[in-house]
């Protein structure tokens, strides 16, 4: 039961990280029918955090509900990917700030819907019914995302002088935090063995297909991945994913007891 | 419809506007007043009075502006929602603002401007927005209060707006107000579960509503009195009912709204009057609505460089959308030759 | 970038809102391209289950009738009330006809 948990904070806390970083978009998008999408995207994936973590909590029992696993968490408890709690721009310290960029936006939910339309349709069979439930539905929806960001990847790729060079530069910054896909973890290795996960290392070859297919459309260069490989699914984060639930969780931790 | 191209090359973005008859042709105008005083709508295509056509682009376009404004007040608290489900909400809302932004510039769009015309006059400082989104949202309960009392008092301006003489306005109304109520039943809905909640949260949601409340009041306009330019709104129909009348009726809806609540109004002067079977109500701060209005008000100059900034940071973006639509197109056309 | 490219064409929107019936204007929005207009179309105007299907064309393709010719091209159908079945008197005994 615990291996189902672990798995399903990560899969959950995939989810919330992506959708808070996007919600970041809401008001201040490119133009105002993809900022109108953008929030869509948002709004599927804290959907999805939602479910995830319910079911959790439900598998936890006791008196745990889905917000105290978002909100009353701390960093180092958090099992996403890096990838996904990175800001909006290229690589900067923890503290450090810049505007946000559609480039890095739109290159990172392309290489994440990339794996999660994989995923969530290998996690259709997963021996625990609800997941399996939970990964139907997002497989629509993230089938939708991946066709958005990867139209969007071809379009900036293929755009203009400037979008060409920011959109490269921003996969470049991204592409090596792709490599904690296929790392190991203790939490998924346990699911697999438990029938309830999908060993990632099955998916690479369909996910370098679709990643290649659409950078060659797209006229990007793939990076060679290497150097460091991130860890945040073991719990070991940047020094970004501090701030972002410094943020996200203050007012609830100010009222405890509140209700909302 | 909301197109009135007559199949003439058109500069893509911007819709042809029905060659407009030697200035104001008197049998015209006959034609347009008959209907108007019908109660009949008027189309792109119809012809109309450049004073209708300039007031309706004016007052649709500040509209627009308006809601893309009033993204940010509440956006300011997507990412502290205090629960999964309220920033799930909260998202929904302010992407429904952006969508009702959306509706109405193309309904403007229908008279003869550009999108980015309009919002070159947003940008330049020329074109107000409504003022209330000037002012600060500092705790969460502003959020709920938002719902309640500014999205309310937005209903009310609206609905009657939905029976504009204009069709393409009074269409883009229709859908604005069906979504608007989700709004405002939202937002006092977050209200009322946080005045069952802690000391410090029902505190909350009383400051939300002591800062609120006169801010609202003013959003419906100055007094009649002193508003010339309704009496023709009114004429024409694109304006149905007064300011004052508007203001009451939003004062008459929420005082027993209030009184669910638990809250109370800060104005003293409040009170029902048996004779006129209305709530009489305190002087509003005039002033004060004003100087906000021209430009002084706290949040005015951080809203307006906040549109600026994402607008014009956003124009690479635009720009590589058009470049590939662009080169797409020319491929296409290579392989037909 | 030329002038004429800077901002997005304008596309018409129209829905099916269920199986069965007809696709129905529903409004219009910016995109660079008729794909993006699609996808547009369906965040902007299908976020409440509006839809099940969605047309989108350029705004610069629609061809519309002239308003001053509104005469000539409409009024001559209103005398011809001999098509609508009303028009007719059929006996009772004969029922549904």
């Amino acid at each position: 039961m615990s291996a189902a948990v672990d798995y399903l904070l990560h899969l959950a806390d995939n989810a919330l990280v992506l959708g808070q970083r996007n919600a970041e978009w809401c008001g201040h998008g490119p133009i105002l029918e993809e900022d109108i999408a953008q929030s869509n995207v948002s709004l599927d994936l804290i959907g999805q955090a939602r479910l995830l973590y319910q079911l959790a909590a439900t598998l936890k029992g006791g008196a745990v509900t889905e917000d105290q696993l978002a909100y009353f968490r701390d960093t180092h408890e958090f099992r996403n990917y890096t990838l996904l709690e990175l800001p909006h721009h290229g690589p900067l310290s923890g503290y450090a700030s810049s505007s946000l960029d559609y480039g890095t936006t739109i290159v990172r939910n392309f290489l994440y819907s990339a794996l999660m339309a994989l995923l969530w349709e290998a996690l259709e069979k997963s021996a625990n019914a609800d997941l399996a439930a939970i990964a139907a539905k997002s497989l629509k929806e993230v089938r939708y995302h991946l066709r958005h960001s990867r139209d969007w990847l071809v379009r900036l790729g293929d755009g203009t002088d400037e979008s060409h060079a920011r959109s490269q530069a921003s996969l470049d910054h991204l592409f090596p935090y792709t490599q904690e896909f296929w790392a190991h973890s203790p939490a998924e290795a346990a699911a697999v063995e438990a029938g309830i996960g999908v060993d990632l290392n099955t998916l690479k070859a369909d996910w370098d297909a679709i990643v290649d297919a659409a950078l060659a459309e797209a006229t990007l260069q793939r990076p060679t991945a290497g150097g460091y490989v991130s860890e945040g699914k073991k719990g070991i984060h940047s020094e970004h994913l501090g701030f972002l639930l410094a943020e996200m969780q203050s007012l609830a931790r100010a009222h405890p007891n509140g209700v909302w | 419809m909301y197109t009135q191209s007559f199949n003439v090359q058109d500069t893509p973005g911007a819709k042809a506007v029905a060659s407009v008859q030697s200035k104001e042709d008197p049998a015209l105008q006959a034609a347009f007043d008959a209907r108007i005083d019908a109660d009949g709508r008027i189309e792109p295509q119809d012809w109309m009075p450049e004073a209708y056509r300039k007031t309706l682009v004016r007052q649709i376009s500040q509209h627009a502006h308006s809601e893309i404004v009033g993204m940010l007040p509440e956006g300011n608290w997507i990412s502290r929602a205090p629960s999964l489900k309220r920033k799930a909400i909260l998202i929904a809302k302010v992407q429904d603002e952006g969508g009702h932004g959306l509706y109405l510039y193309s309904a403007a769009e229908t008279l003869g401007t550009s999108r980015d015309q309009m919002l070159e006059g947003l940008h330049s400082g020329r074109a107000k927005y409504s003022s209330i989104f000037n002012y600060p949202t500092l705790t969460w309960a502003d959020v709920g209060v938002v719902g309640w009392l500014v999205d309310g008092a937005a209903i009310m301006n609206q609905v009657p707006l939905c029976r504009c003489s204009y069709g393409p306005y009074a269409r883009a109304m229709v859908r604005v107000c069906k979504e608007e109520s989700f709004h405002q039943r939202q937002g006092y809905e977050a209200l009322l579960v946080m005045m069952t909640g802690t000391a410090e949260q029902k505190a909350m949601v009383q400051d939300a509503v002591n800062r609120f409340w006169w801010k609202c009041l003013a959003m419906f306009g100055p007094p009649d009195a002193d508003s010339p330019n309704s009496l023709q709104g009114m004429r024409w129909g694109i304006k149905r009912i007064s300011n004052d009348d508007l203001r009451q009726k939003f004062i008459d809806a929420t005082v027993p709204q209030a009184k669910v609540l638990g809250v109370t109004l800060p104005d003293p002067d409040l009170k029902w009057n048996e004779e006129r079977q209305h709530f009489d109500y305190g002087q509003i701060d005039w002033d004060e609505f004003w100087a906000t209005v021209n430009g002084n008000g706290p949040c005015n100059k951080e809203r307006l460089a906040t549109r600026v900034k994402a607008y014009s940071e956003g124009a690479w973006v635009r720009d590589a959308a058009m470049a590939h639509a662009r080169k797409q197109q020319e491929r296409s056309m290579k392989e037909a030759a | 970038m030329t002038n004429e490219l800077k901002e997005w064409p304008l596309w018409e929107i129209f829905i099916r809102s269920k199986q069965g019936l007809e696709h129905k204007h529903c409004g219009s929005l910016h995109a660079a391209d008729a794909r993006q207009a699609l996808e547009m179309a369906r965040d902007v105007y299908t976020r409440r289950q509006e839809g099940v299907s969605i047309w989108v064309l350029p705004s610069s393709a629609i061809t519309a009738s002239n308003p001053d010719e509104k005469g000539e091209l409409f009024d001559p159908a209103a005398d011809k009330i001999y098509r609508h079945p009303t028009f007719y008197d059929i006996p009772d005994a004969v029922g549904h006809m």
